[in-house]
């Protein structure tokens, strides 16, 4: 028994015994669902250039389907085109077109449920309502995708890479541009994802709910219509990301909510109307992040305790920190850079003799009247600023800076380099 | 008026007040572009300045010149001249010969910064322009209160708490009244008070230049779409063309009137 | 030449003149006499369009002067005080006033009269009263104008420049100028004047020749007939 699966094992991983099947319009397989029920396990099926109209395929087996030259394959009747229940399914080289929008399903190009160790690579996704949608999932790769729609509402549109319920996913160097969410995770652990741009999807560039224990690096987040959301999780780890312009009424950077034991070092947030807005966020580390020319750098609730801001740089932003009325801080502020700092550092030591208090009078007024926002560089709003600095009545006494650097900190993210 | 114009300007281009309106913002701008090594801080740095201090020196100095000149003024009023032309001409010689003094003494830095670094003229010609302007109303303002009032301690008092009204009170007053009633949709009102102020309409015009990511959140997103238009900018600009207009015809108008 | 047709002015509560009519015509000089407040100045001023009447009328070669400036063009005005833009140099301000007017000014005979020419290269701010007021002299009166009006000419004035002054309005008189002249020395009226308007109350008390006047008070004084003038008038206010 033990030498028959043993012999199995070696006849499934030869790839010399696997068949290959090649679909064109004028071979005698011109269909890519006739091609996927006549495959065996770990057979491989070869698309030629052309365009395919498909109706749903299932896949329960072992298979790699690899597209020349990007055939198109189209839904028919713009329903899901891939549904994947079986695992060490590779899809590579296609492109997916008119998957429609539906309300009663969440309808996606590649629709995986179950299959385990999926590779979803180079493939292009035009218009489909979701573009890979991953289910109950584990050590599922989706590498190089470009996945762009043209969607205005937010209503009508859905997420790009949508994954709920999975465990240790990699998703790498993707693209995803004008979907409702460009990367939507739920339920998702221990995974990693990186080197993604994710630029004007309509509501997140990233969605990130009750997922514990994932990385995220290197990634870009661009104009998004309310920037990034974390919430409901712990064990985070933010590295060396982009937030760029993420602009808009309840537009955030990266909105942490409900978030624990995480660690965000060494990103870029620049021209966000908020770079990072904080609610229940505990036991967050925020070391070596740039903040560049946003609204309100930081927005932290005093439901954030026990966070440490560390090691920042706080450049020409309108607010650097705000909190809400009548908070109280428990979280530390510590040798950050702030470009608006003016005191001085006598015993040059490198760090100002006098500590610096980044709330503003004004930031915290903007929370009961944001109308006053007109008011902004008045000379008398500067004045009650000055005031407050002295005599601080609206803002937490406790929020300071005890040690601000006196010069920018070279943080190595790519601020520089842009 | 042309005559009238060319001696006043020349006598103010002469005198200490140009020199040293112009040497004040010359430091200011090179100390600032100096520290900070950076145009756009330098801009922000500037804002507060121009927007305040251009409008007290030429209410300072608008109020001065004109009872200084009063006996001047008296010389050519028994010349073969309309009145109009003497006192306009008085006016706007005193106005250029500061607006000139600003303009250069905050271009003449940026300039030479302009040598070894770029410079994005955009946001600095809407700081030189306001400047200006804020010169042209506010010595057209002190001017006319000179004109009203023939007590030189009296009409001085009345300048400087103008300008403290505009520059500061105001301010405040608006504050208070969008923080009393703000269960009420307040972007009208206050789109409406930022319009009756020119230091105010000066302050946003370039505040939308700087601030834009804060702008673009909560209400503010209301006001850069009113000011971030081209409808909206000739508005702006149409407004603090007015406030220069105004004083001035009641200068006209007051000057005809008045004994000598 | 001159009329004041029935002149009505007052200050806020302070009625300054009160149904003033007189006419100038014919050349010769006037000196504007009263006591101070009486409203002299406030006459000059009117008659250059500085000051306007509450009621009545002015007029200049016999069109009303309301809301015109040419007139100007014939008349040589010495304001009271003598202060100019401070920056000007003397000769920069000679020259506005030859910009302003135009024509054929002879200021060069008067530098000369009261020695400015070491000035002329001077900011007025330099200057000291009496020279300030040799220019404000020069500026006056290097026209050539039908009328001349000095309001209190010799403030200031050394002796030699008093005395070259009051030759060079006699000059002018030669020419058969019309001049009003307003000044507190007595002396100078009597140098100069043919014809004496005294002002008091508001209208005006007495007009006609030195001798006239001094007929009218009985005194054989100029100095002492003023004086007279002036008590005569307490006196009445006591009756009243």
């Amino acid at each position: 028994m033990i030498r028959l699966v043993y012999i199995l094992l070696i006849v499934l991983s030869f790839p010399v015994l696997a068949d290959t099947h090649i679909v064109c319009s004028d071979c005698h397989i011109g269909k890519v669902s006739n091609a996927v029920d006549m495959s065996e396990r770990g057979d491989t099926i070869i698309i030629k250039s052309g365009v395919y109209t498909e109706s749903l395929i299932e896949i329960d087996k072992p298979l790699t389907i690899i597209g020349e030259n990007f055939p198109k394959i189209k839904a028919k009747n713009g329903e899901k085109i891939f549904h994947i229940i079986g695992d060490s399914v590779t899809i590579t080289g296609l492109e997916f077109m008119e998957v429609t929008r539906s309300f009663t399903e969440d309808r996606a190009a590649i629709n995986i449920q179950g299959g385990d160790y999926i590779s979803i690579i180079n493939n292009r996704f035009t218009n489909t309502f979701f573009g890979i949608y991953i289910a109950k999932s584990i050590g599922t790769k989706v590498i190089d995708n470009r996945l762009i729609s043209n969607n205005r509402i937010e209503m009508n549109s859905a997420n790009a890479i949508h994954a709920w319920s999975s465990k240790k996913l990699t998703v790498e160097n993707n693209y995803v541009e004008g979907h409702r969410d460009g990367l939507y995770f739920e339920f998702c652990d221990n995974s990693i994802i990186k080197n993604n741009h994710s630029y004007r999807n309509l509501r997140y560039g990233l969605h990130f709910m009750f997922s514990d224990n994932n990385k995220y690096k290197n990634n870009i987040f661009e104009e998004n219509g309310a920037g990034v959301a974390v919430m409901y999780s712990h064990h985070i780890e933010m590295y060396k990301n982009q937030f760029l312009n993420n602009w808009g009424q309840s537009s955030y950077g990266l909105l942490l909510k409900e978030i624990k034991d995480s660690k965000i070092h060494y990103n870029l947030f620049k021209g966000n109307t908020k770079g990072i807005y904080g609610e229940s966020a505990i036991r967050i580390n925020i070391f070596h992040n740039d903040f560049v020319q946003n609204g309100w750098a930081m927005q932290m609730m005093g439901s954030s305790e026990q966070d440490t801001i560390s090691h920042n740089n706080f450049i020409q932003n309108t607010f650097n920190v705000s909190t809400n009325q009548n908070a109280k801080n428990y979280n530390i502020y510590e040798k950050n850079y702030w470009s608006d700092y003016n005191g001085y550092d006598l015993d040059k030591d490198g760090i100002g003799d006098v500590p610096h208090r980044p709330v503003k009078f004004f930031s915290q007024v903007l929370g009961y009247t944001p109308e006053a926002i007109i008011l902004l560089r008045s000379f008398f709003i500067e004045l009650l600023n000055f005031i407050e600095n002295i005599v601080p009545v609206l803002t937490p006494e406790n929020l300071k800076d005890l040690q601000p650097m006196v010069k920018q900190i070279d943080n190595d993210t790519v601020s520089k380099h842009i | 008026m042309l005559k009238i114009l060319k001696y006043s300007f020349y006598d103010l281009l002469r005198s200490k007040w140009t020199l040293i309106y112009f040497l004040f913002f010359l430091l200011i701008t090179q100390g600032l572009l100096y520290i900070t090594g950076d145009e756009a801080k330098t801009i922000v740095g500037l804002l507060n300045v121009v927007v305040i201090l251009c409008p007290l020196i030429a209410t300072v100095f608008g109020t001065v010149n004109f009872y200084n000149s009063r006996e001047f003024t008296e010389l050519l009023l028994a010349q073969p001249l309309k009145r109009r032309d003497i006192f306009i001409g008085q006016y706007l010689g005193m106005t250029l010969s500061l607006s000139i003094g600003y303009f250069l003494g905050v271009l003449i830095p940026f300039v030479i910064h302009s040598i070894t670094y770029t410079v994005d003229y955009s946001v600095l010609s809407i700081l030189l322009f306001v400047g200006v302007f804020l010169t042209f109303i506010f010595s057209a303002l002190s001017f006319l209160i000179s004109l009203i009032t023939d007590n030189k301690i009296k009409g001085f008092g009345l300048s400087i708490l103008t300008w403290l009204l505009l520059a500061l009170v105001y301010d405040g007053m608006q504050l208070f009244l969008l923080s009393m009633l703000d269960n009420y949709p307040l972007e009208k009102i206050s789109l409406v008070m930022t319009f009756l102020n020119p230091i105010d309409l000066s302050r946003v015009m370039l505040m939308l230049k700087l601030d834009m990511s804060a702008l673009l959140g909560y209400t503010g997103a209301v006001f850069n779409k009113f000011f971030g238009s081209s409808f909206g900018y000739a508005i702006s600009l149409s407004a603090l063309l007015i406030w220069t207009v105004i004083p001035v015809y009641f200068i006209n108008r007051i000057s005809m009137k008045k004994d000598f | 030449m001159i009329q004041f047709q029935n002149i009505y002015k007052s200050f806020g509560k302070l009625e300054v003149l009160k149904g003033v009519s007189a006419g100038v015509d014919g050349g010769g000089i006037t000196a504007i006499l009263g006591p101070n407040g009486s409203g002299k100045t406030t006459l000059i001023k009117m008659l250059l369009g500085m000051v306007y009447p509450d009621k009545g009328e002015i007029m200049f070669n016999g069109k009303p002067i309301k809301k015109e400036w040419q007139y100007k063009n014939d008349i040589s005005y010495l304001p009271q005080i003598a202060r100019f833009p401070e920056n000007l140099t003397v000769t920069e301000l000679i020259n506005l006033i030859k910009d302003i007017r135009g024509g054929t000014p002879n200021e060069q005979r008067l530098i000369d009269l009261f020695d400015l020419d070491s000035h002329l290269g001077k900011k007025i701010k330099h200057l000291s009263g009496g020279t300030k007021q040799k220019v404000n002299i020069v500026l006056a009166m290097m026209y050539d104008n039908p009328v001349i009006v000095l309001d209190e000419p010799s403030t200031g004035l050394d002796p030699i420049a008093l005395v070259r002054l009051k030759d060079l309005v006699l000059e002018e008189r030669a020419k058969g100028k019309n001049i009003l002249i307003t000044t507190h020395i007595m002396s100078l009226v009597e140098d100069l004047s043919d014809e004496i308007l005294f002002l008091l109350e508001g209208k005006v008390y007495f007009r006609g020749t030195i001798p006239e006047l001094k007929d009218f008070a009985g005194e054989d004084n100029l100095e002492k007939s003023i004086a007279h003038l002036l008590e005569h008038k307490h006196a009445e206010n006591i009756k009243v």
